[in-house]
């Protein structure tokens, strides 16, 4: 037999085994790593047509989501504010400079201003902003901190897996609705537990795991 | 072995080397990796499509047509959000006189969420005090009003609903931001606002003076 299959051929099974091993172990760590949606979409930051930064005016002028998003308690869809809301402010502040041209133009002739959307569930989810914000879950869980942010870039996966680490114990997350627009907030582990299982109780929280809820 | 090994090596630090980490910065659209139903010929708010000539999901009304609406209560009072009344304009109907009072009955809930509203849509100008100088103030818009100016504080209740929603001189109005019901809580908000400056001791209730000392 040694004629036809030279020594050498006696380990090979066992090498052809573990080479098998890793590479297996390093395509599924690869796919593992790079194809969910904590590297997928984590981190995306298209460029905007306007260099509009949320620091300048969540956090420097401390105005609130709702003056910009005033949709995202009434309805399932927070809305990208038009340019009227801007120009509120911008008919006098910065009222000929450069960098707005394109909200004055919008302002002038209805022509949207074409934001890059940087946060998209794919079609088949289901998704409600104002029973989240009514409920105690804060933009910054699901955004990240937006106020600290010049350009918006998406900080969290909002994956399933993402979704239902809360829909199965929403008591970790939910705060006073108070706060919920508050982005610096924090608080203790042991008075969130305690006052998250208080707001589970007090409001009948069941924040569904059924399929059907989120893809219906 | 000793080269499929290198390989390997090879081959995962180059995937590493030209995909990254998690959570880098890319400008570039997230890829999706199944994207069997991701996205669907469907309408979603505030995305471009070309079907409308206007190239907007979000179709604005066509003139001449009204929202479908209930009608909305104040007091003894009722109207369509859509129809000329005191409650929806702030005037007298039939006459440009303004309202003198609040066509809601005013309690503590709705002021509680009248001051909720201001702090939202006007403190970032008039100040969480109403004396004019909110944030904005300092970057050069100049001509923000005290609202406990007497000019301010003495006009009637309908005036100022009207001022918050269709705006004065250079302050635009919020009708489009701030629905009606809630434009009324921000008139009551803003009364209590002028009464804090010039309240007496005396208008505090007896059993209640005590709350005042610190
Ligand atoms: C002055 C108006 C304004 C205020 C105040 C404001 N935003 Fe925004 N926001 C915008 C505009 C305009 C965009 C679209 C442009 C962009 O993405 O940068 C936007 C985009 C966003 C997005 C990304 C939307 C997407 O495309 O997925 C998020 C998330 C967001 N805002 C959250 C917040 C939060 C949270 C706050 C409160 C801390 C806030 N915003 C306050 C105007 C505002
Ligand atoms: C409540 C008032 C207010 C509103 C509403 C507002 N801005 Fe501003 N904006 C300001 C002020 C104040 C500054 C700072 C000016 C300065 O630094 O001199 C500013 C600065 C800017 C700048 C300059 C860059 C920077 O960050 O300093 C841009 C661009 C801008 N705003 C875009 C927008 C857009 C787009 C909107 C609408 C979504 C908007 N703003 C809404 C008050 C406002
Ligand atoms: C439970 C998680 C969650 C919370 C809490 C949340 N969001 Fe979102 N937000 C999302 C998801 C998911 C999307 C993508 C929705 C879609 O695909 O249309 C989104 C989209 C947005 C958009 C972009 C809308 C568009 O299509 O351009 C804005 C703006 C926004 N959110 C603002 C806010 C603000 C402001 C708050 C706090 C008041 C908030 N969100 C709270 C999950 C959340
Ligand atoms: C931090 C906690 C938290 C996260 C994250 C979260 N949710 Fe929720 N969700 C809740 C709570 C709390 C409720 C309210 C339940 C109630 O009102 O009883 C809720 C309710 C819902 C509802 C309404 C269910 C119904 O009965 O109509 C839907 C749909 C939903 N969530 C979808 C999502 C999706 C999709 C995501 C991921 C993008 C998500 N949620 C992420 C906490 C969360
Ligand atoms: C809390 C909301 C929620 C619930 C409950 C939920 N899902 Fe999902 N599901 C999502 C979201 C959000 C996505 C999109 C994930 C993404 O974009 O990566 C998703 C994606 C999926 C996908 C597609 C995955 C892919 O990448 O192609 C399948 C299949 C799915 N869900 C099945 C289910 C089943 C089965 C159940 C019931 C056991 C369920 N889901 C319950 C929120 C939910
Ligand atoms: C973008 C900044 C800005 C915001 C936000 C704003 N205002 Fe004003 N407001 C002004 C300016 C500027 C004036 C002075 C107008 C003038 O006389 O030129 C004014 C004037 C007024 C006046 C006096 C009108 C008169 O008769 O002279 C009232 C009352 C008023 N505002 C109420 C409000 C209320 C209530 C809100 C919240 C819904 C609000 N404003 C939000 C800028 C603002």
């Amino acid at each position: 037999m040694s004629d036809i299959f030279p020594k050498w051929t006696n380990k090979l099974p066992l090498q052809i085994a573990v080479g098998a091993l890793l590479m297996g172990t390093a395509v599924s760590a690869g796919c593992w790593y790079y194809l969910t949606p904590k590297y997928t979409r984590v981190g995306y930051q298209p460029i905007q047509p306007v260099g509009f930064s949320h620091a300048t005016h969540a956090d420097q002028l401390g105005i609130d989501c709702r003056y910009c998003h005033n949709g995202v308690e009434k309805s399932w869809y927070s809305n990208v504010p038009a340019a009227a809301t801007c120009l509120n402010c911008h008919n006098a502040v910065l009222s000929t400079d450069p960098r707005l041209e394109l909200v004055r133009e919008s302002g002038r002739t209805g022509k949207p201003i074409p934001w890059v959307q940087v946060h998209k569930t794919p079609d088949y989810v289901y998704f409600n902003h104002s029973v989240h914000v009514a409920r105690g879950v804060s933009c910054v869980h699901c955004h990240g901190q937006v106020n600290k942010m010049d350009e918006v870039q998406h900080a969290k996966p909002l994956s399933m897996a993402f979704c239902l680490e809360c829909h199965r114990e929403p008591e970790k997350f939910i705060r006073h609705p108070k706060e919920v627009y508050n982005m610096d907030w924090a608080v203790a582990p042991e008075v969130q537990a305690n006052a998250g299982e208080r707001f589970v109780r007090e409001w009948k929280i069941e924040a569904s795991q059924n399929c059907s809820a989120c893809h219906r | 072995m000793r080269y499929f090994l290198l390989a390997l090596m090879l081959a995962t630090v180059a995937a590493v080397g030209v995909a990254g980490f998690r959570g880098t910065l890319s400008r570039k659209p997230p890829i999706e990796v199944f994207p069997d139903m991701d996205r669907q010929a469907k309408l979603r708010p505030q995305v471009p499509n070309a079907f409308f000539p206007d190239g907007r999901s979000s179709q604005l009304p066509p003139s001449g047509t009204v929202a479908r609406s209930r009608k909305m209560v104040a007091g003894n009072e009722s109207v369509y959000p859509f129809e000329e009344g005191p409650l929806t304009t702030g005037r007298i109907t039939g006459t440009t006189n303004f309202i003198e009072l609040n066509p809601f009955p005013v309690n503590v809930s709705f002021i509680a969420r009248g001051q909720d509203r201001y702090q939202i849509t006007c403190s970032p100008c008039h100040g969480a005090q109403g004396d004019g100088k909110g944030s904005i103030s300092k970057y050069g818009f100049a001509t923000i009003a005290n609202l406990h100016d007497k000019r301010i504080s003495t006009q009637p209740d309908g005036e100022l609903f009207n001022t918050v929603g269709h705006g004065k001189n250079t302050m635009s109005g919020y009708a489009s931001n701030v629905s009606i019901d809630d434009r009324w809580a921000i008139v009551a908000y803003l009364r209590a606002l002028q009464l804090s400056r010039v309240a007496v001791i005396e208008d505090v209730p007896a059993d209640k003076r005590a709350l005042l000392k610190k």
